[in-house]
């Protein structure tokens, strides 16, 4: 087997926006690394900093917003030649030259908006490859085609005249789709992707991301707060809270051995389809709000868990396994020993004990 | 049929062959709900389900009488409601039933302080001998919220999302109103205030023995908080039963698609699961032509009879 290959390495990223109230610190100190043909999950509550990291990649900031330090290094071929680029110190019109499209595509929350309304959608399927690769209008015009055939619209033909307005939710989403792969990217962020549709036409289109995702070896970065969305498609979760990591793994990881007190929130205040307990698990309080300077753990004053020094020094990243890292002092060898909440344990145990015996159904 | 039912105890909203259509111009007309019938009994969680467009919100609309039915009957607590209304009807109706809405911050007036936005239906019905009584109700209702009572002289801006919706919910109660109709009222919140805020509703449901229209497209909160459950679609009530028999036995095979299709937290499970494919238009299924089906219980379905024996 060949060895992983890097294409998004995150470093340290801080970034702050400047307000009438103050700065802004959103996101600080993020470490994310993206291997081909792999899906990552970026999931916390909103605010937490998850679209502003993925906004830096793109280098779509808003313009009240500044990079204070980090670095990321996007690595991809030019003519069969590897390239690594840091993308913070490229100009904006290098990025939109060489970048955003092209090698990194991104799929916004809410198809009204990111598409434009007095353009016909096979236009603006088309509109990424002229402007990118010169490509002959005819083949562009070809290629749109088996584009939008390939995210399931029916009737493509018809379809590429229409204008935004005509098409339903899900049928503009699949639109938007089709834009961020018309330039063959190496990397798809999806900034929720299915928040805005319903549960029906987010099952599909999700399982077409995936089908499309194997058959052209695409890395994927989601950004959600639906951890049902996150079991279904990724592969790496990391967990945000307050604009930092606090908790990265493997998917099993995250759902069956979490460590961090705000995952194991997270995980009980679902509500659970098998479940009929009274009342729901919440965690108290509401998220910082990071006008003000965050000293020690930003969650401890929500964390019963919270050991006297999370008030004052904020805890490294602890290495649980070489997949699964989690920032709490809790996994300190020092520390007491603290389990995840009974109600949890239980939980966890119900659901691998259903994950194997659907798998069972599954085969037959 | 419903008229024997109702010996034991009357319910409290009952919805009878509700249509309601919208004539855009001479040539068309958006027919948004189509012979829905359910009911309500005091003291429960009625949870309406259905993808985007398929009416729920206008049934709500239509039950607190924002629109004037097209055809059907609604009867809260004993009266007819549907047509126009007499006034200590009416009054009797914007008392006893309240609506908390989906934007907190949309149905909320920037300009006035959160004190007087809650006590606006306390001023309009004249529920207080003196400003002092009517400051003590608002910090009453505050506190049963879970905010101060010194929030009374802030401004919705000064909250936060989840404080927000508090306010709205806190503005429904002070009438101390017999149902609630709450329209998506938690969809706009991150997921850990979602689960504080269904758990307050759970509370005071338990405490003022109100009746809840919980209208959602959250199967997983509608499940958490309703008694019975009537899924939608396209208008028609295709569904409605016991939320145990709604998640356990769905006969219709829009339920087993909308329910198929919630992504579980689980991710040795989600792996192997597909979700099922449902389009109205392939299916062969005419809505209009099923009528509603007793398959047990409360639990009733639409379809024509040769679908029902199909079915189950």
């Amino acid at each position: 087997m060949r060895e992983k290959e890097k294409i998004l390495s995150i470093r340290n990223l801080g970034i702050s926006f400047e307000t009438t109230a103050g700065v802004v610190n959103a996101v600080r100190g993020v470490n994310l690394d993206v291997y081909r043909g792999e899906t990552v999950a970026l999931v916390g509550e909103s605010g937490s900093g998850k679209s502003v990291s993925a906004r830096a990649i793109m280098g779509i900031l808003a313009k009240n917003g500044t990079i204070d330090s980090g670095n990321i290094t996007l690595s991809y071929y030019r003519q069969e030649e590897k390239v690594t680029r840091e993308i913070l110190s490229m100009e904006k019109k290098e990025i939109r030259r060489h970048v955003n499209g092209k090698r990194v595509a991104m799929v916004f929350q809410d198809p009204m908006t990111s598409l434009n309304p007095l353009i016909p959608v096979g236009k603006q399927v088309m509109e990424g490859m002229l402007w990118h690769y010169h490509t002959p209008k005819e083949e562009a015009r070809q290629k749109a085609l088996e584009l939008l055939q390939l995210v399931g619209i029916t009737d493509a033909e018809k379809r590429m005249k229409n204008y935004p307005h005509q098409l339903s939710g899900g049928m503009r989403q699949r639109v938007v789709i089709a834009i961020a792969l018309s330039c063959d990217p190496d990397l798809l962020i999806c900034d929720e992707p299915t928040t805005a549709l319903d549960v029906t036409i987010q099952s599909k289109i999700l399982e077409l991301i995936q089908t499309i995702q194997k058959k052209k070896k695409l890395s994927v970065i989601y950004i959600t707060h639906d951890l049902g969305v996150v079991a279904k498609v990724a592969d790496y979760v990391n967990v945000m809270y307050a604009g930092k990591i606090v908790e990265s793994g493997t998917v099993n990881e995250i759902f069956y051995e979490p460590k961090h007190p705000y995952t194991w929130g997270l995980l009980s205040a679902m509500p659970d389809l098998g479940t009929d307990d009274e009342r729901l698990y919440t965690i108290p309080g509401s998220p910082p709000n990071l006008l003000h300077k965050v000293t020690g753990d930003a969650f401890a004053p929500r964390n019963k868990y919270a050991l006297k020094i999370d008030s004052r020094v904020e805890p490294p990243m602890f290495k649980v396994s070489e997949t699964h890292y989690a920032a709490t002092w809790l996994l300190h060898p020092n520390a007491p020993k603290v389990d995840m909440p009974a109600e949890l344990r239980a939980r966890i145990e119900r659901m691998m004990k259903e994950g194997e015996h659907d798998g069972e159904t599954g085969k037959q | 049929m419903a008229k024997q039912e109702s010996s034991k105890i009357s319910p409290l909203l009952e919805v009878k062959g509700l249509r309601q259509y919208f004539r855009i111009n001479r040539k068309f007309t958006v027919k948004a709900v189509e012979d829905v019938s359910f009911y309500i009994n005091p003291g429960e969680t009625y949870g309406l389900v259905g993808e985007s467009g398929s009416g729920k919100t206008t049934i709500g609309r239509s039950v607190i009488h924002l629109y004037e039915p097209t055809a059907g009957e609604i009867r809260f607590d004993g009266t007819d409601i549907s047509g126009r209304l007499k006034k200590e009807v009416e009054k009797n109706l914007r008392v006893n039933m309240q609506m908390i809405f989906q934007d907190p911050m949309a149905c909320l007036n920037p300009r006035r302080k959160v004190g007087d936005i809650i006590a606006q239906g306390l001023d309009i019905h004249h529920r207080y001998a003196s400003g002092k009584e009517r400051e003590e109700m608002v910090a009453d209702i505050l506190h049963k919220v879970g905010l101060a009572p010194e929030h009374a002289n802030r401004y919705p801006h000064q909250f936060s999302g989840g404080q927000r919706q508090r306010v709205g919910i806190a503005r429904a109660l002070i009438m101390n109103p017999k149902l609630i109709i709450a329209d998506e009222c938690i969809s706009a919140l991150d997921m850990s205030i979602q689960a504080q805020v269904v758990n307050l509703m759970k509370d005071i449901q338990q405490e003022n023995k109100m009746a809840y229209l919980f209208i959602a497209h959250d199967l997983s909160m509608v499940k958490y908080i309703s008694d019975r459950i009537g899924v939608l679609h396209l208008g028609y009530l295709l569904e409605t039963g016991t939320t145990e028999e709604i998640f356990s036995h769905p006969v219709h095979p829009y339920t087993k698609s909308l329910l198929s299709a919630i992504p579980h937290p689980n991710p040795l499970a989600e792996r192997k699961r597909l979700s099922l494919r449902y389009d109205y238009k392939t299916s062969g299924i005419e809505y209009g032509e099923g009528t509603m089906h007793q398959v047990e219980g409360t639990h009733f379905v639409r379809c024509t009879d040769k679908e029902f024996n199909a079915w189950s």
